[in-house]
Order: structure tokens, then C-alpha cells, then sequence
């Protein structure tokens, strides 16, 4: 049996809805909001600001800081457990590695960027949803950035790559699944995060590296719309 | 022959390209990718004939030589003080730099106290961000009642308007006594009900900063406020 047609009706290339702002949180020096299909991603920007503890600064260049977090009631079913366990300290690392590429970290010695990542409601992909608007947040709080990153995961269900899966076909049971979140860098189409759950052909993940560019091409301009719309002019 | 690839005066985002072509220059918050000049924040793209760079909405303070700001006095050293400037970094003022002669063995609480605010000069800042301040000069003082506020750095420009003409509009309209720093703290210091038309009119102008016609609006605002009517002397 092969897999036809997707769970929720779109097409294999297709991503879920996606909607982004920026500038959600108030007290934060720059946040923004993704949602794309039923996961939804804040991230809230502080800094650069004094680093503690001291040991950890480096006079040379600024710190990238990530922090993942599902919150409690996030999840299908079980409660999570809040707070940095195993997975999630995995998860901030990949994130910081996938965003600092793009981000001038020279441009402030001895200081940190703090980003927090929360995630109030899961549906797979949260990694992917998390550096999307962790982006969207470097950008709105001002951080010299020489381009932005979008993520997005790009799955084989079955004998069938997609692109976005969400949790019912990462659960995907009458076959084998493979889940490969990829993040890109706009403009020069760097990849900045490529992990892989599940097994791979060589020829299948070239294609699913091309699928990336192109649905990460989408969601970039997404991305820029919505810091663009926080300084629109209002009319009247 | 070079090519304009956006409008002046919109706003742009990190790694979007501003331009083709080897005859434009690269300036503040873009950079050079081989041909092409691309954005290195969030801002607004200013070109100024073949220069083109591009002005931050938001981020925190940087430190800049001769830049006068709002400090508070968090701690006292045996050579002086250091100073919170609401930046990642904070600065020093030597007791060589305080207004007046000051004795060795001096007590310095007597001259400002932890918690106090002050007016103070940027006079150094090295490539490691240490910031040196100082009391020398017209208008360096410790601020003596009245009430503090945080507005965007960014916006401190059109707080005190063209040769000042914004910030003696509501000094004007208010009776109030105000002092922006460049570091975007402002002290206000009047009556309780004018100090709080302030407050109001200069959140107003953070919120309305990039539309234009804000002297007008700003205007007319302070006239419902304090029921009188403004004269505006033209500045040339």
C-alpha cells in the first residue's frame, strides 16, 4: 500500500496555513509569532544585554543563548513536562547552530541575545515553527543580521516525500516515515540545519533538500510581510 | 550602470538586496555581497545619491562617543562610579571627570548616590564596549525630582525634532522641564498632570514616528490636551 493522498487533503508539496507577526510581546526587546497548521511558536528577544555568569563572556564576540520550551498543555494527550529536559536542550542547541549564521554576533562583545522559543500548542514540526519566528524575533529587535532563516521539514511517508508533515503523518502507520527538518538561509540558500529521523535514499534526500528551498523561499517572504506590517502606515 | 532594486524611505528587512551594480556604496547597516548591496537589519533604506544605508527602527542602545544620555548610578567604586546607560553595557565615570575637584579621600555617595540620575557625556567608548563617561561640559547634572521614562532609542530624534522644535513644542504646551538622552531615557520633571500629557505625547510620538505630518498631529494633540492653543516657530 503507497501512500496517495495526504491525511488532511493537501497537496505533497504543500505546506500547512502558515501565519506570522512580529512584535507579540511587549516587554521583550523584539518577539514574533508563527503558526503553521496547529503548531504554534512565540519568540521573545532580549538583548544584547550583560551576560551572567561572567565567565561565559567573550571579548571578541557576543553570545547567541536559545531556549526551547513545550509548554505543559502543549501536547496531544499527556501533559508535558515543563522546563529543559534531554530533548529539549537538543533542540536549543540546533536552533542557536541554525540561526548563527546569520546573526552579527561580533557586533557585541561581551553581551548575550537571548532567545526564548515557547511553544503553547504542538502538532509536529515545532523545531522548524521555533527558528522561524525565533528569525522573525533577531529581526524585529534590531540585531544586525546579514539575512533571515526559515525552517520547514520535509518527511517520506511511506514511498512519498512531503513537505510539512504534521503528527498524524509523522505517526503515519502502515508504512515507514522518515523526518528530515531543514532549516535555509534566505537569499544565499546556506542550509543551516539538516537532521534526519528514519531512513533515506541519497537520491530522496536531494530531492528533499530541493523541496526545502522551495517551500523555505515561501515561508521567507511570509516572514518578511509580517515584520513589514508592524511598520506599515495606517492610513487615518 | 547600477540598478535601484528598492524605494527610498521603505522599510526593509535583514539580507533583502537594495541594489545591483558597483557604482552604489555600501554604507551604515547594509554590506557588499559581490554586485549586489544587501540590508543588515531591519530599517529604513535612506539613499543619499550612490550612498545607500539603511536607518535602525529598533534595537537597544550602542554606546557612541559624545553622545549625551540619561544614566543611573548603580555602583561606587574607589575612582568612581558606574553607570546603568540601558544599553549591554555599562559605563564609568571617574572621579576625575566629576564636576568639581573632588578630595582622595572624599566620601563620593555625597556627590551622586547609588540610584541617583544623571545627564552625562559619552567621552570614550573602546572596541571591547568599555564606556567611559563624564560631568565636564554645560548641562552635565544630576537630576533632582521629576519622573523617568524609557522610550526606543531609535525615536529620540523625532522626540526632539528638528533643531528641537518637537521637544520645546511640548515644553511650551506643558510648563514641564524635559530632557531626552540619546540612550532613550527622558526625564520629565513639572506639575503631576502636565508631566503626565508628556508622558502620553511621547509614547504618541514613538508610536507615530515613521508616519509622516507628526509635528501637526503632535500639535493638535497637545492642544485638546491642555486646552490651549500652540504657536509653532518656523525653524528654517
Amino acid at each position: 500500500m503507497s501512500y496517495t493522498k495526504r491525511n488532511d487533503g493537501r497537496k505533497f508539496d504543500e505546506t500547512r496555513a502558515i501565519e506570522a507577526k512580529a512584535g507579540v510581546i511587549k516587554r521583550a526587546d523584539g518577539s514574533a509569532y508563527f503558526k503553521i497548521g496547529k503548531t504554534v511558536a512565540y519568540a521573545a528577544v532580549y538583548g544584547p544585554r550583560e551576560i551572567h555568569p561572567k565567565f561565559l563572556q567573550n571579548p571578541k564576540n557576543g553570545k547567541l543563548r536559545c531556549f526551547y520550551n513545550m509548554m505543559p498543555f502543549s501536547s496531544i494527550g499527556e501533559r508535558v513536562r515543563p522546563g529543559a529536559n534531554r530533548r529539549a536542550k537538543e533542540i536549543a542547541m540546533v536552533t542557536e547552530k541554525a540561526l548563527l549564521p546569520v546573526v552579527d554576533i561580533s557586533k557585541s562583545p561581551n553581551s548575550v541575545i537571548d532567545v526564548f522559543i515557547e511553544l503553547p500548542q504542538t502538532d509536529a514540526g515545532t523545531r522548524c515553527a521555533g527558528i522561524c519566528a525565533a528569525s522573525m524575533a533577531l529581526a524585529d529587535a534590531g540585531i544586525s543580521m546579514n539575512g533571515m532563516v526559515a525552517a520547514v521539514s520535509i518527511g517520506r511517508v511511506d514511498d512519498k516525500l512531503v513537505v510539512d508533515l504534521d503528527y498524524s503523518e509523522e505517526s503515519y502507520e502502515d508504512g515507514t516515515v522518515a523526518d528530515i527538518p531543514i532549516a535555509v538561509v534566505s537569499r544565499t540558500e546556506e542550509i543551516s540545519l539538516l537532521q534526519m529521523d528514519g531512513e533515506l535514499s541519497r537520491d530522496d534526500l536531494k530531492k528533499a533538500i530541493e523541496m526545502a528551498k522551495k517551500a523555505c523561499s515561501k515561508i521567507d517572504k511570509i516572514q518578511r510581510d509580517a515584520l513589514k506590517k508592524k511598520y506599515e502606515v495606517k492610513n487615518g | 550602470m547600477g540598478k535601484l532594486l528598492v524605494e527610498d524611505k521603505t522599510i526593509v528587512t535583514p539580507g533583502e538586496e537594495l541594489a545591483e551594480g558597483m557604482d552604489f556604496l555600501p554604507a551604515e547597516g547594509t554590506f557588499r555581497d559581490k554586485d549586489k548591496i544587501i540590508s543588515s537589519g531591519l530599517g529604513l533604506v535612506n539613499i543619499n545619491g550612490r550612498v545607500i544605508k539603511t536607518i535602525p527602527v529598533a534595537g537597544r542602545y550602542a554606546p557612541k562617543k559624545g553622545d549625551v544620555i540619561i544614566a543611573k548610578v548603580t555602583n561606587i567604586l574607589m575612582s568612581g562610579w558606574i553607570l546603568d546607560i540601558d544599553s549591554a553595557y555599562s559605563a564609568v565615570l571617574s572621579v576625575k571627570e566629576a564636576k568639581d575637584f573632588i578630595r582622595r579621600d572624599a566620601d563620593l555617595t555625597k556627590y551622586y548616590n547609588i540610584g541617583d540620575y544623571i545627564v552625562t557625556d559619552v567621552v570614550m567608548v573602546t572596541s571591547q564596549r568599555l564606556v567611559d563617561a563624564s560631568m565636564k561640559g554645560p548641562g552635565m547634572r544630576k537630576l533632582i525630582g521629576g519622573r523617568i521614562i524609557k522610550v526606543n532609542t531609535h525615536k529620540v530624534p523625532r522626540i526632539i525634532g528638528k533643531k528641537g522644535s518637537m521637544v520645546s513644542m511640548i515644553k511650551n504646551a506643558t510648563g514641564c522641564n524635559i530632557l531626552v538622552g540619546q540612550n532613550g531615557l527622558v526625564w520629565i520633571n513639572g506639575s503631576p498632570e502636565n508631566e503626565i500629557i508628556v508622558v502620553k505625547t511621547i509614547k504618541k510620538i514613538e508610536q507615530e514616528a515613521h508616519i509622516g505630518g507628526l509635528t501637526d498631529r503632535i500639535k493638535t494633540f497637545l492642544e485638546k490636551e491642555t486646552n490651549k492653543k500652540i504657536n509653532i516657530e518656523k525653524v528654517e
